[in-house]
């Protein structure tokens, strides 16, 4: 946690800055915990426990700007530390953009509690965590004649943030975190081994889900036995809930003002545009409380407000800091989005499915990448062929490829079924015409 | 030098001022006198004992455990990147601190932290301990200085003594010489991060060594515009060496590659996509060696039974004329390592001999559970990680083939060797590298320029499947990172080009 004796470090430190050369500084003083547990075959493999802390502190110096971090946090040391930061900096070229946002965005308090940090993290006890983990791994063991490998994992961890903007900001945020998962590796045809798993995770510790997860764990895996390629060819594809994300990422990426800044956005200069198909409506909501990425504001300490990213479509926002903001000569918006909620459908997976003629049901992605310039991708893709409405023949070693802007142009269906301990909530999407490689 | 000493020029290292012993750079041969060795100066650094070490390790052993170890880091990094013409941003960050493990057979225990006092090297030690529970205490042998004796990576011109100030040219130039080099250039960015790491490390057999690990990278990113369509690409260059990496040839070498990557887009298409043959150019292909087997040849994944290779030890699993290697010994290349982060030497090993599969790449609990030597390939991110079998530098050897021959071997297939990312499923065997640019192969000739596709495969198949190999073998020495249980290492690969003959290739139907 951060403690009093923490919050008159990072002010001494500001202070320290600011006498010392620095016209603005910006402090971030961050500690955290984490534990975990890592079970094979239902005995103990892993443990490991660790504590951190450290702070990073951002220097305006005569019109430069530099960003010093250390994990030494010894005011004799952070002294030279500043000093040193600040005769670097003084090296550097002028960069007329880098300044403090304007005090006025900031989050001024006063909101209720996000209910972000389980007040009974310190009360679980280790052997307690063991169990969960142990009983993961006995819904598993012995279930299967073809298991050759059992995998099972609690962990859990507490993060805290302080910020000190020199122009008016203060801000501390918390958050705790657990999981339970599991990965089962089966033997399959020849040599092969496939492997899958089911992951739950929570901010607090009554909410994990604990009970299933080695099931359908070993449901996933068992279901993949004579994965093979098939035709090459146009396929509707669906995309399982647990990776949809994977084809929003790019998306996301195109909207930042890094990269519009560096006109390394496909999506640059279409503000206002239609983008994806009709039923693409995209939410950033970041006040839900006991919400993994629930923020009150952002790392410059700017307020956060729920906005529209695409509506019907349509772009609606881009993601702007203060600094390129100031470079692009347009108004800042948020430096990024905190929890994304993809407006769903009212079927659930198996509901897309049956409503398919001739398709692709993705379940993972083996790699790929998409230019960010022009939106085009190619990924590596596992999952099963769709049949008349039915899922058929296990398939792995394909390839789908396509340009992005077209991808969400052609989004005709969308499940009911986000995952909400994400902080992405994007549902199972179904997109019609889609290229995809195999035999 | 005592400890408030070290502290006060632990911070001043990051900007160049810290005396850093004269063992660690320039000469091959140390002294090996105990009374100025560098583990000596090391636990001064860090502010320890022989006797704190002892007492530490014992502790972590008193729970029953079989082994322990302790590796104290001390990096500073730096990192200044130009952006819109102008040098103006930099970022340095300091690490510091010790991780604790304790082995019980094949079970780990671990923890770390970051303020080096024996009490809290004392609690992490506790903690990890738990991993054992016969209650039996383990025994710990006496701290033995083990001299670097090959040094990989001895620096000319430590980065302790750089200054921002004799990097940012450096950008400003790359910046330059990319924009004169052709007139589609729109924006340019650029980087340069060093770092440097001081490590202490002991045993419980003993084992104590300290150890200095230079690194350093150069990158570019060039965005272009051509008739209002916009490609962007990347070009970088990694070596653990001093200041002298940076030098004029480096720069042009740099800017004449970065802009001819992204140029080539512009001209390229995405091609049919479906199974046909594949050349791998030389070089960075080796990423096909690094996803298809080098992962799977992680001994962790097969005594597990987990990979797809698991029982494939000296078996013959490909062409007779193919050897690859893992190696660790090739001055001052990125995955280079004198010593690796459990205590055994740095080593180059064949992973692939004469197309039998000679060796898995081994850590201390692998190597203890096949019964053999480790091959020093247990390597950690940080003090924050246990270590793990990781690659270093992946390269096949050399063939007898020249590349024409073997391009003109082909009918119809692609030309691939400019890569930025891949990936592979362990148990089931699938991998994929993503192709950022390459060219179509029609009836023996390279003719037009493709871009933006994954191709995927199977390991033991792609392997199987490598029916050519040409006699230009080459290293690629990129940025590669990589990833695995959430660590990241810096790695390199390499290839001579080589012909696959089926792999699915992404791209239109």
């Amino acid at each position: 946690m951060i403690t009093k004796n923490d919050k008159n470090l990072a002010q001494w430190a500001l202070d320290f800055a600011l006498k010392n050369g620095c016209q603005a500084s910006r402090i971030n003083l961050y500690s955290s915990s984490n534990t975990s547990f890592d079970l094979r075959n239902g005995k103990m493999d892993k443990l490991q426990q660790a504590s951190e802390s450290g702070m990073t502190i951002h220097l305006y110096v005569d019109g430069r700007y530099g960003t010093y971090s250390t994990n030494r946090l010894v005011k004799k040391e952070l002294e030279d530390f500043i000093k040193n930061g600040i005769e670097a900096t003084r090296f550097l070229a002028t960069d007329e953009f880098q300044v403090l946002p304007e005090s006025s965005r900031y989050y001024k308090g006063g909101k209720p509690d996000l209910q972000l940090l389980d007040p009974k993290f310190e009360k679980i006890h280790p052997d307690d965590k063991i169990a969960l983990a142990k009983a993961v791994a006995d819904e598993i063991m012995g279930k299967d004649k073809r298991i050759v490998s059992v995998n099972s994992l609690y962990y859990d961890g507490e993060n805290f943030n302080y910020r000190l903007n020199s122009n008016g900001f203060e801000g501390e945020s918390q958050t705790s975190y657990y999981g339970l998962g599991s990965n089962v590796s089966i033997k399959g045809d020849g040599d092969a081994r496939p492997s899958d798993g089911w992951y739950e995770s929570a901010v607090y510790f009554d909410d994990l889900i604990k009970k299933d997860i080695g099931r359908t764990a070993l449901e996933r895996v068992l279901r993949k036995i004579g994965q093979k390629k098939v035709k090459s060819g146009k396929y509707t594809m669906v995309v399982d809930k647990t990776v949809a994300g994977r084809l929003l990422g790019p998306l996301m990426d195109a909207l930042y003002g890094s990269a519009l800044q560096q006109k390394n956005s496909f999506l640059l200069n279409k503000l206002g545009e239609k983008i994806g198909s009709s039923k693409l409506t995209l939410l950033d909501e970041p006040h839900l409380p006991k919400a993994r990425g629930a923020r009150y504001f952002d790392y410059e300490g700017v307020a956060t407000e729920p906005r529209t990213i695409f509506e019907n479509g349509v772009l609606k926002t881009y993601f702007i800091d203060t600094y390129n903001a100031k470079k692009m000569n347009v108004a800042p918006t948020i430096s990024s989005p905190s929890i994304l909620i993809l407006k769903k459908g009212n079927k659930d997976l198996s509901g897309l499915i049956s409503e398919v003629e001739n398709g692709i049901l993705v379940t993972g992605f083996n790699g790929g990448n998409s230019n960010s310039s022009t939106g085009d991708f190619s990924y590596g893709i596992e999952g099963f062929l769709i049949e008349k409405g039915k899922m058929t023949t296990p398939i792995s070693e394909m390839n789908v490829t396509g340009n992005m802007t077209q991808l969400w142009a052609s989004l005709i269906e969308i499940g009911n079924d986000p995952r909400l301990t994400s902080s992405w909530r994007i549902p199972s999407l179904v997109f019609e015409n889609v290229d995809f490689s195999g035999l | 030098m005592n400890r408030r000493k070290f502290i006060k020029s632990g911070s001043m290292a990051l900007f160049g001022s810290l005396a850093i012993p004269t063992f660690a750079y320039g000469h091959e041969k140390q002294s090996i006198d105990k009374s100025n060795s560098s583990v000596t100066w090391a636990m001064e650094h860090f502010g320890v004992t022989e006797t704190d070490l002892k007492k530490v390790l014992t502790i972590a052993l008193e729970k029953g455990g079989t082994y322990a170890d302790l590796f104290f880091e001390h990096t500073f990094n730096n990192n200044v990147s130009l952006r819109d013409g102008a040098v103006n941003r930099s970022y340095s960050n300091i690490d510091y601190g010790v991780g604790v493990r304790v082995l019980a057979g094949d079970q780990t225990g671990y923890a770390y932290v970051e303020n080096i006092t024996l009490k809290e090297m004392i609690k992490a030690a506790r903690t990890a301990a738990r991993i054992a529970t016969s209650n039996k205490a383990g025994k710990t042998a006496n701290l033995v200085d083990k001299p670097i004796t090959k040094n990989y990576y001895a620096v000319a011109s430590p980065w302790e003594k750089v200054t921002l100030k004799d990097k940012m040219p450096y950008l400003q130039k790359l910046n330059n010489k990319i924009f004169d080099l052709d007139k589609r250039v729109q924006k340019v960015s650029a980087s340069i991060n060093d770092s440097t790491s001081h490590i202490l490390f002991c045993n419980s057999k003993g084992t104590t060594y300290y150890d200095y690990r230079p690194m350093v990278s150069l990158s570019a990113v060039c965005i272009m515009e051509e008739n209002g369509r916009i490609e962007n690409n990347y070009a970088a260059r990694s070596y653990r060496k001093g200041f002298e990496f940076l030098n004029d040839d480096l720069i042009d070498v740099l800017a004449h590659e970065v802009v001819n990557k992204t140029a080539i887009l512009f001209k390229a298409i995405k091609p049919k996509g479906g199974e046909m043959p594949v050349v791998m150019g030389a070089g960075g292909s080796g990423i096909l060696l690094h996803e298809a087997i080098g992962h799977a040849f992680e001994a962790d994944f097969n005594r597990k039974n987990i990979s797809i290779f698991s029982d494939q030890l000296n078996k013959k699993i490909c062409n007779e004329n193919i050897s690859v290697v893992d190696d660790g010994t090739i001055p001052f290349n990125r995955g280079a390592i004198n010593i690796d982060d459990e205590g055994v030497d740095g080593q180059k090993t064949y992973i692939v001999k004469n197309g039998i599969l000679t060796s898995y790449l081994h850590d201390r609990i692998s190597a203890k559970f096949y019964g053999i030597p480790s091959t020093g390939n247990g390597r950690r991110e940080s003090f924050r990680q246990m270590p793990i079998p990781r690659m270093r530098a992946t390269y096949m050897e050399a063939g007898n083939m020249n590349e024409d021959d073997i391009i003109a071997s082909v009918s119809k297939g692609v030309f691939v060797d400019n890569f930025t990312n891949g990936q592979v499923q362990i148990g089931a065997g699938d991998f994929t590298f993503f192709v950022k640019s390459g060219y179509l192969i029609e009836n023996g000739k390279l003719t037009q320029p493709i871009k933006d596709i994954n191709i995927i495969g199977n390991g033991p198949k792609a392997l199987a499947d490598i029916t050519m190999v040409a006699n230009n073998d080459k290293i690629d020495n990129g940025t590669w990172m990589c990833g695995k249980d959430g660590q990241s290492c810096p790695v390199t690969c390499g290839m001579p080009s080589a012909l696959v003959s089926k792999l699915t290739v992404g791209g239109e139907s």
